[in-house]
C-alpha cells in the first residue's frame, strides 16, 4: 500500500494556534507542497506578515523573516533584491497587505519587485478581534459594524487585486478560494505559477486567496466554506485577474 | 484496499472532512484528545475511495491517505 497524501516536508509537524475551519493551515500546506515539488526548499526565504500568520515562520520549515505590520513587501524588496538567487515571497492578510501595508504593497507593485504575494484575504480582522477589514462586505456583520458595513459610512470593500491590476509592472494576479477541494487545487497551481514566475525572472506575482474565518464570521467551519461559495465570490469574482 | 489514518491529538473536530467524504465514511468521535475537542474518527474501512478529499480540505493536515 502506497502513502499518496501526506504532511509535506516544508511543513513542521506541529499543531498550529489557528481555529478549528481556519483556511491558514490549507494555505500554509498548499505553499509547502509548491516549494517542495519544486524542490527549492534551501532557496525560498518567507516574509510573515502581523496578523493571525504572525508566527508562520514556527510551522515553515524553511527560512523566514518576519516584517513590521504591513511592510511584508518592502522587506521583500530587500531581501531579493540582495540575494537575487533566493525565491522570496510574502504570506499577508487583509489587514496586514490592504490596510496598514497598502502604501508598501503599491510601491512594491509599480517597481515590478520580482517577488510572489500569498494575499489571504478572509474580510475581517481575525488577530485583533474581528473589526471590519478593507475588505470587509457591504452589510457584513463584524465587531466594528454590528449592524453591518454601511457604504456611506466605511466605504465600500476594497479590490486590491483590480487596484493592482491596472500597474505595469504587475505581471500575474489570480484570485482563488478555499471553499471546495477542487478550488483548493486551483489555488495549489497560482501558488506554483506564481513561484515559476519568480524563477523565470517574469516579475510581480499575486495570488489573491479567499480563506474562511468561522470564528469571526460566526459561522460553522462548513457554513463559512458555503458562503464563500454564495456570498464572497460574488463581490470577489475568482478567476485570472491578470 | 485504501485507507485514512488521522492524527486524533492533532484535529480540531471543525468537521470539514465529515462533509466532503462522499462515502460518508468519517464522523465525529465522541471521545476527546488530547486537545480536550472531539476530533474525527474513520469507519467502516472497506468502502474508502482512496480519492484524498478529506486530506485536501484538511486544515491542520492530519490526515494521511493510503491507496
Amino acid at each position: 500500500m502506497e502513502k499518496i497524501y501526506s504532511h509535506p516536508k516544508s511543513l513542521r509537524n506541529l499543531s498550529t494556534h489557528y481555529c478549528p475551519g481556519c483556511g491558514h493551515g490549507i494555505a500554509h500546506r498548499l505553499i509547502a507542497e509548491v516549494v517542495d515539488e519544486l524542490g527549492i526548499r534551501e532557496k525560498v526565504i518567507a516574509i510573515a506578515p502581523v496578523g493571525c500568520a504572525v508566527i508562520a515562520y514556527d510551522y515553515w520549515d524553511f527560512d523566514c523573516s518576519e516584517a513590521a505590520h504591513g511592510r511584508a513587501l518592502a522587506v521583500a524588496t530587500a531581501i531579493k533584491r540582495v540575494r537575487q538567487d533566493n525565491i522570496v515571497f510574502t504570506y499577508q492578510g487583509d489587514g496586514d497587505l490592504a490596510a496598514i501595508g497598502t502604501n508598501e504593497t503599491i510601491h512594491a507593485a509599480n517597481r515590478g519587485e520580482n517577488v510572489c504575494v500569498f494575499f489571504i484575504n478572509n474580510a475581517v480582522y481575525g488577530m485583533t478581534g474581528g473589526q471590519m477589514a478593507p475588505t470587509t462586505l457591504l452589510n457584513q456583520k463584524t465587531s466594528t459594524t454590528i449592524k453591518g458595513r454601511d457604504a456611506g459610512l466605511h466605504g465600500y470593500p476594497l479590490k486590491i487585486s483590480e487596484m493592482l491590476a491596472l500597474l505595469p509592472g504587475v505581471k500575474y494576479i489570480e484570485r482563488t478560494s478555499l471553499h471546495s477541494p477542487p478550488e483548493i487545487i486551483k489555488t495549489k497551481k497560482a501558488i506554483n505559477k506564481a513561484f515559476l514566475n519568480q524563477i523565470e525572472g517574469v516579475g510581480f506575482s499575486l495570488v489573491e486567496i479567499l480563506s474562511p474565518c468561522p470564528t469571526y464570521w460566526g459561522m460553522a467551519p462548513k457554513a463559512s466554506l458555503d458562503w464563500i461559495r454564495d456570498t464572497m465570490s460574488k463581490e470577489f469574482p475568482l478567476g485570472r485577474i491578470k | 484496499m485504501p485507507k485514512i489514518i488521522i492524527d486524533r491529538d492533532k484535529c480540531k473536530g471543525c468537521l470539514l472532512c465529515v462533509s466532503f467524504c462522499p462515502k460518508k465514511l468519517i464522523s465525529k468521535d465522541r471521545g476527546l484528545n488530547k486537545k480536550g475537542l472531539n476530533p474525527v474518527k474513520f469507519s467502516d474501512k472497506s468502502g474508502c475511495l482512496g480519492c484524498a478529499l478529506c486530506a485536501i480540505i484538511c486544515p491542520d493536515c492530519c490526515i494521511e491517505v493510503y491507496k
